[in-house]
């Protein structure tokens, strides 16, 4: 039996971590690998393409209900869906109120608890909120849980920004652990040379671009149903392509620190590929008025 | 004989101050001062109200602390709830010792405790939910109430608790007053915040609501603010000023209620004792109402006298006279208590370390038995407080702020006063030196001490634990041996 490997995904609020992690998943699972989804966000939006359900019941809501978190079975909140996954969410509050991050401590240490991490998985894949605003979001990336991760972005500004920083993220608790960069999931936005350029950022992160999931709305097709592309139509091309992640992932071992770039740097490079303009410090502070009466 | 220079106490700081690694020495030298008298601005001398260093084993509290334990409890009509988890509220039961009449559960609730006893699911989904049906609870299970503050720990602030919405809706709901109080633990370096954020909960949410209802005053209305009635000292604060012909209308917080505070603003002046804990809204009365304040000192006759002289020229002729006759008809009392313990504590040094106040209030009483403060620090004072030491205390006496576990054990070894007046934490390791300690936070379970009264049981006191054989007698347990040996040898 191999060592249980836990992956933990990242990438900015919005970019697909949820549906690119299940589609890898399902293509994982339908090649035989035992896995398990941890959900880290308080939507539960990250088991539901598994599970064809509208969003799982969460560990914390089942916990409110019945008093605590003790007063729980592992049965109650462990779903089993697609491909054998096991999938469960932790879920937290609605917005404005309480503390989400809270949730995902009080839960996955309700799951290691409970033994949820049993000896037949061969990986758990947490699914991250968008950005990590506070410790209770790098909980997945703390001492004894996930190892590798990977992060989802795109070739737009703000994502190669947000991946900059979790790259940060990463090198803090890589120095106290053994979490490591396991490398960019480009998950495509069809803007021009993106796959260049994400090679061009994981080269500067020290890591590699994984794999260049290419856009296809079969996708979101497949997601209107609740269903991942490999269960939705397996011999669509599209299917092959998240097989593709799974297979370079089971293979992969190029796990680092990663060396995040200065903002300067970063700036430089989005410059080079012609996503960013060179800022004109000239007009820095002036106002519409002031920038007509210059030019006239 | 165990008065020290200025160079030789200064010499001691120094010593003291070696044993530090060299940035707590650079800290805690700004603490530590000689006194001079001729100092007029205490920064000068002392930094104070800063955050303490870790590892030195201070004995501060915490902002809650300041506002449910000092501020707020003592407001006996009130249910004051600590919000969040269960030990905050439940390890400050009934602490502080200021005696309330009433029937406790019915109309009063001083030494209850009152919590939202948080679970993970409240710090996951929020505490706001569970705030309200508290509050229905207690107004289900003790109709008699006057009111209900919301006394915040450490998580309210962290996970951002929308007690100020709750509070509204609940008081509007239940037709009282509930005031939200954003007292959490981690703000400020000391309870001294928490005192400044209860009396500003005071001025936001309590203080104007009887403005414009008619009142039926007197010229004589006053207010006693910042006296907590610990082991009754506000009782015997009131005795006096009623003798004066004064009509106390609110007591703030010691044996105090909801309404008493309401009605505070129509009172001609605010007499205040605990100038740290509530200059704050004494300040605000006198811009808002233009009530103005008076600091007095009821320890010992000395400063009684002092300061009933100083109230009664803010009245007429009516009330001077009467305090005339209260000096007179109490100075028998007196004489007879210093006749009676003077000679037997007579020389006798003391070195303080108490917390925003006694350690300069209680000094004159001191020096009524004929005793001398050597050394004087705050727990948690500012700079005015030190201001308003400087002259109190002797030239060349030490003064320490915010004083380590080490400094303190260090300085009395040096100084050998003849007894500690501090606190529980202090107690039993002086004890063990053979030094008598009086705890000048709870009056050792005794009191009062303020007043006429307060001082007849203060002098008793310290003559109980000066002229204890026991001390003669105690050995610490390490120390042991030696006495073998010496005893050997002779």
């Amino acid at each position: 039996m191999a060592k249980l490997r836990q992956c933990a995904i990242y990438g900015k609020g919005g970019i697909g971590k949820s549906t690119t992690t299940q589609n890898l998943v399902a293509a994982l699972a339908e090649s035989g690998k035992k896995v398990m989804i941890v959900g880290c966000d308080p939507k539960a939006d990250s088991t539901r393409l598994i599970l064809h359900s509208k969003a799982q019941t969460t560990v914390m809501h089942l916990a409110a209900e019945a008093g605590s978190v003790e007063d729980l079975e592992l049965e109650d909140v462990l779903s089993v869906g697609f491909g054998g996954i096991k999938c469960v969410e932790s879920g937290g509050p609605e917005p404005g109120v309480g503390c989400a991050g809270r949730g995902v401590i009080t839960a996955i240490n309700f799951l290691e608890e409970e033994g949820a991490y049993s000896d037949d998985l061969d990986f758990v894949f947490y699914d991250v909120l968008g950005d990590v605003v506070c410790g209770g979001f790098a909980m997945p990336i703390r001492e004894n849980k996930a190892q590798e991760i990977y992060i989802v972005c795109s070739g737009e500004m703000m994502a190669m920004y947000a991946a900059n920083n979790i790259a940060k993220g990463i090198v803090k608790y890589a120095n106290s652990g053994s979490v490591r960069l396991a490398g960019l999931i480009c998950n495509s936005r069809n803007t021009d040379r993106e796959d260049e350029l994400i090679m061009a950022l994981a080269g500067r992160l020290g890591t590699t671009m994984i794999h260049f999931v290419p856009r296809d709305n079969a996708v979101q097709h497949a997601e209107i149903r609740r269903m991942t592309m490999v269960e939705y139509d397996p011999k669509h091309k599209q299917a092959d392509e998240y097989r593709q992640l799974a297979n370079k992932i089971v293979n992969n071992t190029n796990f680092v620190i990663p060396t995040p770039i200065e903002m300067e740097e970063l700036e430089e490079l989005l410059m080079e590929f012609g996503i960013m303009e060179v800022e004109d410090e000239t007009i820095v502070g002036k106002t519409a008025a002031e920038l007509a009466a210059e030019a006239a | 004989m165990t008065t020290l220079s200025r160079e030789e106490t200064e010499a001691l700081i120094a010593e003291v101050l070696e044993v530090y690694p060299e940035k707590a020495k650079k800290d805690r030298t700004k603490h530590l001062a000689v006194n001079d008298q001729t100092v007029e601005q205490s920064k000068k001398c002392i930094t104070s109200n800063r955050k303490s260093l870790p590892g030195v084993m201070t004995i501060r509290g915490c902002a809650y602390a300041g506002s449910k334990g000092v501020v707020w409890g003592p407001i006996k009509d009130m249910i004051h709830i600590s919000h969040g988890p269960v030990g905050c509220g439940q390890y400050s039961r009934a602490g502080r010792r200021n005696y309330y009449v009433g029937t406790t559960g019915v109309d009063t609730f001083g030494t209850m405790n009152f919590t939202s006893d948080f679970q993970e699911k409240d710090i996951v989904f929020g505490g706001d939910k569970k705030l309200a049906k508290l509050i229905d609870e207690v107004e289900l299970l003790f109709p008699l109430h006057k009111g209900i503050s919301v006394q915040s720990e450490c998580p309210i602030g962290l996970i951002g608790d929308d007690i100020e919405s709750v509070s509204k809706k609940g008081a509007a709901a239940i037709g009282k007053p509930i005031v939200p109080v954003r007292c959490e633990g981690f703000r400020g370096v000391s309870q001294s915040l928490g005192h400044h954020i209860a009396n500003d909960a005071i001025r936001d949410w309590v203080l104007d609501k009887r403005d414009g209802v008619t009142f039926e005053s007197t010229p004589y209305d006053v207010a006693i603010i910042g006296d907590y009635n610990i082991g009754g000292d506000a009782w015997a604060t009131r005795i006096i000023l009623e003798e004066m012909g004064l009509r106390v209308v609110s007591q703030w917080s010691g044996d105090g209620t909801i309404a008493e505070m309401m009605n505070t603003p129509k009172v001609k002046l605010n007499l205040l004792h605990c100038y740290r804990s509530m200059n704050y809204i004494s300040r605000h009365m006198e811009e808002k109402y233009g009530i103005p304040y008076l600091e007095y000192n009821f320890f010992g006759p000395t400063k009684i006298i002092e300061s009933l002289k100083k109230i009664a020229d803010f009245f007429d002729d009516s009330v001077k006279e009467k305090t005339a006759a209260v000096i007179a008809r109490y100075q028998p009392m007196i004489d007879e208590i210093i006749a009676k313990y003077k000679p037997r504590l007579q020389g006798k040094k003391v070195m303080l370390y108490v917390g925003g106040l006694r350690p300069r209030h209680v000094i004159g009483a001191y020096e009524d038995l004929g005793m001398e403060v050597i050394g004087t620090g705050y727990e948690f004072g500012h700079n005015d407080d030190y201001d308003r030491t400087i002259k109190e205390m002797g030239d060349a006496t030490l003064l320490y702020d915010d004083v380590t576990g080490f400094e303190l054990e260090e300085f009395v070894k040096k100084l050998k006063p003849d007894m500690v007046g501090s606190g529980i934490k202090e107690k039993y390791i002086f004890q063990k030196m053979g030094i008598p300690l009086r705890q000048m936070h709870s009056w050792d379970y005794s009191g009062p001490y303020h007043g006429y009264d307060g001082f007849a049981i203060f002098a008793r006191d310290m003559d109980i634990a000066l002229s204890s054989p026991v001390f003669g007698n105690l050995v610490p347990p390490w120390k042991k041996a030696v006495v073998e040996e010496v005893k050997k040898a002779a």
